[in-house]
């Protein structure tokens, strides 16, 4: 029997129910199955014209019906899926009354170009301004493009759909996303405000603009042909992240009140932590402290040293400045240890699912701890030799996992850690 | 429900630091001075039928030194940037490396500020035949500003205060219009008020003067057109007209502010949200109700100062719910401001945190009587926010004892 609090007298907060979607398909089972084999969701895309861009594959989501369709609406979509299959396992609550608060990791929402494209059509003239465009935008032929283009328009509809309670937060801190959506939910259980948080992470938005953007940023692969091996974290030849889609959701719960209604426990949620790098909007400090610091804070969080770690979840997005950092970083606070714990990006296969990646990754590591198992890192044919993780490459590996880091950092100096293990400390 | 409010045992949290930059000036005095004078800073011209509260004009470079920064932003951000030193000025914690380092930044955002000549250059070229598959991509891949990503994104905001003012702590950023504002708030007295946070920078900002938003809005038919008039008398022209603020606060456990001989504005003593269904007439008020009941409110002299929008049916339901505390004196924001979506919320704890701080709330500006003169020091005043579309908060903001 293990004790309700933790070391430090918080309440232990523990994952009861979990949700996914990714490239690689709808639910845990079918992601394990084909994570642990080594399959990439990166394709070409088709969901619109690829011609002039420099990337043309992405890690999309194409096998679930958004009508009508935007980014915003298969983030929506996503999200609702995958709370579903989260609430099904952790059979908390009833039917649209789950019992606590919502929090959203979501990507930015704002009017798409399909959007503005029919706004263009409807001016009806062939040269004009966007004085013009605001002169037919109201009288309420596209009032649903306002519902549907409002930041809170997503947790919105979850915070109805699941009958979550209190104000949904929707929050962004980009690549961090997912993992700040679970930061929150712990801290509310923690605090003792709630016995149970939705913690949900979604995006969607592989559209021509954001492509455009990250391209121009030079951020990601081109590595287009094939596609699936665009994704090379950690190897020598990796060029840029791939983006991708997907979503997580999960139920949290104070171990307490898990075990009161007889819950099956999923794993624990022993740390988290975070820290603000104001070095620079894309790069990370060259000394790496913040991250550093951040993976510190988790640990101390944790009340858990490096050595009780046992397999780390990287970040590992592929860009150059990325994995060499993260190698870097995870010595400075791992010393020798940083080469013997069994690394693996999970982005090798599924892409970089931005703001829902922290989410996407926890979830994987936390079925890493359910089987014992650890995913490959593929397309890991030509090692950095300068990065001397112990990458778990192109294979699953069976190993004895007691307690996962999982990173995730951001641009706008955002990072975030978490650490989870089976059972509580 | 969710809450926040100071419980027994729990840290006392206070206001230390203020920073406004708004359509009536920049600073504590002078958007006091304005507010004592009614002074109303509106543009009816520039994006005529639109109203907007276009920003006094400040001078970035007293904020935000290097010109490579400002290049990096759009006008939301550069506001909030300035506002931001602002509030770390008044709270005397500018250039304190000890404080910086790990003070937690909750940001309430929009984002998304476009290059207007990019999106009309690429609908243009379309209605007059540009119909090549990859058209689009090409124009924006030659046409977009590579930099121009990261004035659009929502959690670079914070990430702009974070690297011109040397924030290293915790930054999070929290989107969805008015409550957004609301949540931030709440989130970061909880954390003070817990003990897992001694010092936060909350608040937000809005370039109201964007023709992407209002097209947005007018989606809606949100937008205040043709002629202003005060929030209480759009009932039969109803709508908002947007405003440019940043708004940011230093909130602080006492123990923090008194250890470094801090002086308070006034303490932040609970922050509510929830999110009614709006579905049926009397959904909204009933919600403001319940979320009143929920705030610790003691014997005293009591105000409320609201973001009411304009917009209706939201400004209705919220009449009516002010009818039933009609012996508070009541200012609506979103006259002398205009409506700073992400922003109202934090700018109406400011300037509750002001007024009890100068003992004396702002005079009414309002032609229809809802808004009565105040007589004598204000000790609590409740900020009310309720969204124009979906999300209400409330804050009560009182004095130190």
């Amino acid at each position: 029997m293990t004790a309700p609090r933790d070391k430090f007298g918080r309440p232990v907060v523990v994952v009861t129910g979990m949700g996914i979607m990714t490239s690689l398909g709808t639910g845990k089972a079918d992601n394990w199955a084909k994570l642990v084999a080594g399959e990439s969701g990166i394709r070409t895309i088709t969901r619109f014209p690829i011609d002039g861009l420099k990337t043309t594959m992405a890690g999309t989501v194409d096998f679930i019906d958004v009508d009508p369709f935007s980014s915003t609406g298969l983030s929506e979509r996503m999200a609702e899926l995958v709370t579903q299959e989260a609430l099904e396992q952790a059979g908390i609550g009833a039917k649209a009354d789950f019992p606590g608060p919502l929090f959203l990791a979501v990507a930015p929402v704002e009017v798409e170009w399909p959007q503005r494209r029919e706004l263009g059509r409807a001016v009806g003239k062939l040269d004009f301004t966007y004085d013009d465009l605001l002169r037919i935008s109201g009288g309420g032929k596209y009032s649903a493009y306002h519902h549907r283009f409002m930041f809170g328009s997503v947790a919105a509809h979850l915070a109805e759909t699941f009958g979550t309670k209190g104000s949904p937060i929707s929050l962004s801190t980009a690549c961090a996303s997912g993992a700040t959506s679970i930061q929150l939910g712990v801290e509310a259980i923690r605090r003792g405000e709630t016995d149970a948080a939705l913690c949900v992470a979604t995006d969607g938005t592989v559209n021509p603009e954001a492509l455009v953007r990250f391209s121009l940023l030079s951020a990601l692969s081109t590595q287009n042909d094939p596609p699936q091996a665009a994704s090379r974290p950690f190897s020598k030849n990796r060029d840029g992240f791939v983006m991708a889609e997907g979503a997580g959701a999960l139920v949290l719960e104070s171990y307490e009140a898990a075990v009161a209604r007889g819950a099956k426990i999923l794993g624990v949620i022993a740390g988290c932590g975070e820290l603000t790098d104001s070095f620079h909007r894309t790069r990370s400090s060259p000394d790496g402290k913040p991250i550093i610091g951040c993976m510190n804070k988790t640990l101390a969080d944790a009340g858990m040293t490096p050595d009780q770690i046992d397999h780390i979840n990287a970040h590992g997005t592929a860009t150059p400045e990325n994995d060499k950092m993260e190698f870097n970083t995870t010595s400075a606070v791992f010393g020798e240890l940083a080469q013997k714990i069994p690394v693996t990006s999970n982005k090798s296969m599924v892409g970089h699912t931005i703001s829902a990646a922290g989410a996407v990754e926890a979830i994987f590591s936390l079925l890493t701890l359910e089987h014992q198992r650890i995913p490959p890192t593929i397309n890991y044919d030509n090692p950095d030799p300068t990065i001397l993780f112990d990458v778990v490459g192109n294979k699953a590996r069976d190993a004895r996992v007691t307690a996962v880091m999982s990173n995730s950092f951001g641009f706008g100096g955002q990072n975030a850690s978490l650490i989870l293990t089976r059972e509580p400390a | 429900m969710t809450e926040t409010a100071s419980k027994p045992g729990q840290t006392e949290v206070w206001i230390t630091g203020i920073g406004l930059a708004t359509s009536l000036g920049e600073g504590l005095d002078a958007n006091w001075t304005a507010l004592q004078e009614k002074r109303i800073n509106v543009d009816d011209k520039g994006f005529a039928p639109y109203v907007v509260h276009p920003l006094m004009p400040v001078s970035f470079d007293s904020q935000i030194p290097k010109k490579g920064d400002q290049r990096q932003m759009e006008a939301w951000q550069r506001i909030g940037t300035y506002a931001a030193g602002l509030a770390l000025d008044s709270a005397g914690i500018k250039g304190n490396k000890d404080i910086l380092s790990k003070i937690d930044m909750v940001v309430a955002a929009g984002g998304g500020e476009r290059d207007l000549n990019v999106d009309c250059g690429v609908l243009t070229a379309e209605a007059k035949g540009a119909n090549a598959p990859g058209f689009l991509n090409e124009r924006l891949m030659s046409d977009l500003r590579p930099t121009l990503f990261l004035a659009q994104l929502s959690n670079l905001l914070a990430g702009n205060i974070a690297i011109v003012h040397g924030l290293g702590g915790t930054s999070r950023t929290f989107m969805g219009e008015e409550v957004a504002g609301a949540d931030a708030a709440r989130i970061a007295l909880s954390r003070i008020a817990s003990g897992e946070s001694d010092i936060a920078l909350v608040g937000g900002s809005h370039n109201g003067e964007r023709k992407d938003l209002l097209v947005l809005y007018e989606f809606g038919d949100f937008n205040l057109q043709d002629k202003f008039a005060p929030v209480w008398a759009r009932k039969d022209h109803a709508g908002f007209a947007l405003g440019s603020a940043g708004a940011f606060l230093v909130l602080e456990s006492r123990a923090h502010a008194e250890a470094r001989g801090a002086k308070p504005f006034a303490k932040l003593s609970s922050v509510v949200a929830d999110l009614a269904k709006r579905k049926q007439p009397g959904d909204m008020a009933a919600t403001l109700e319940t979320l009143w009941a929920k705030l610790p409110r003691r014997e005293g002299k009591a105000a409320i100062i609201t973001g009411a929008t304009g917009a209706e049916p939201a400004t209705s339901e919220e009449r009516s719910f002010l009818k039933s505390h009609a012996d508070l004196p009541v200012r609506a924001t979103g006259t002398m401001f205009g409506h700073t979506m992400e922003t109202q919320f934090p700018l109406g704890i400011a300037l509750a945190a002001l007024s009890i701080s100068r003992g004396a709330l702002f005079p009414p500006n309002d032609s229809t009587g809802t808004e009565i003169e105040m007589q004598g020091a204000p000790t609590q005043i409740v900020v009310v926010g309720a969204g124009h579309w979906r999300g209400e908060g409330m804050a009560l903001v009182e004095a130190v004892s």
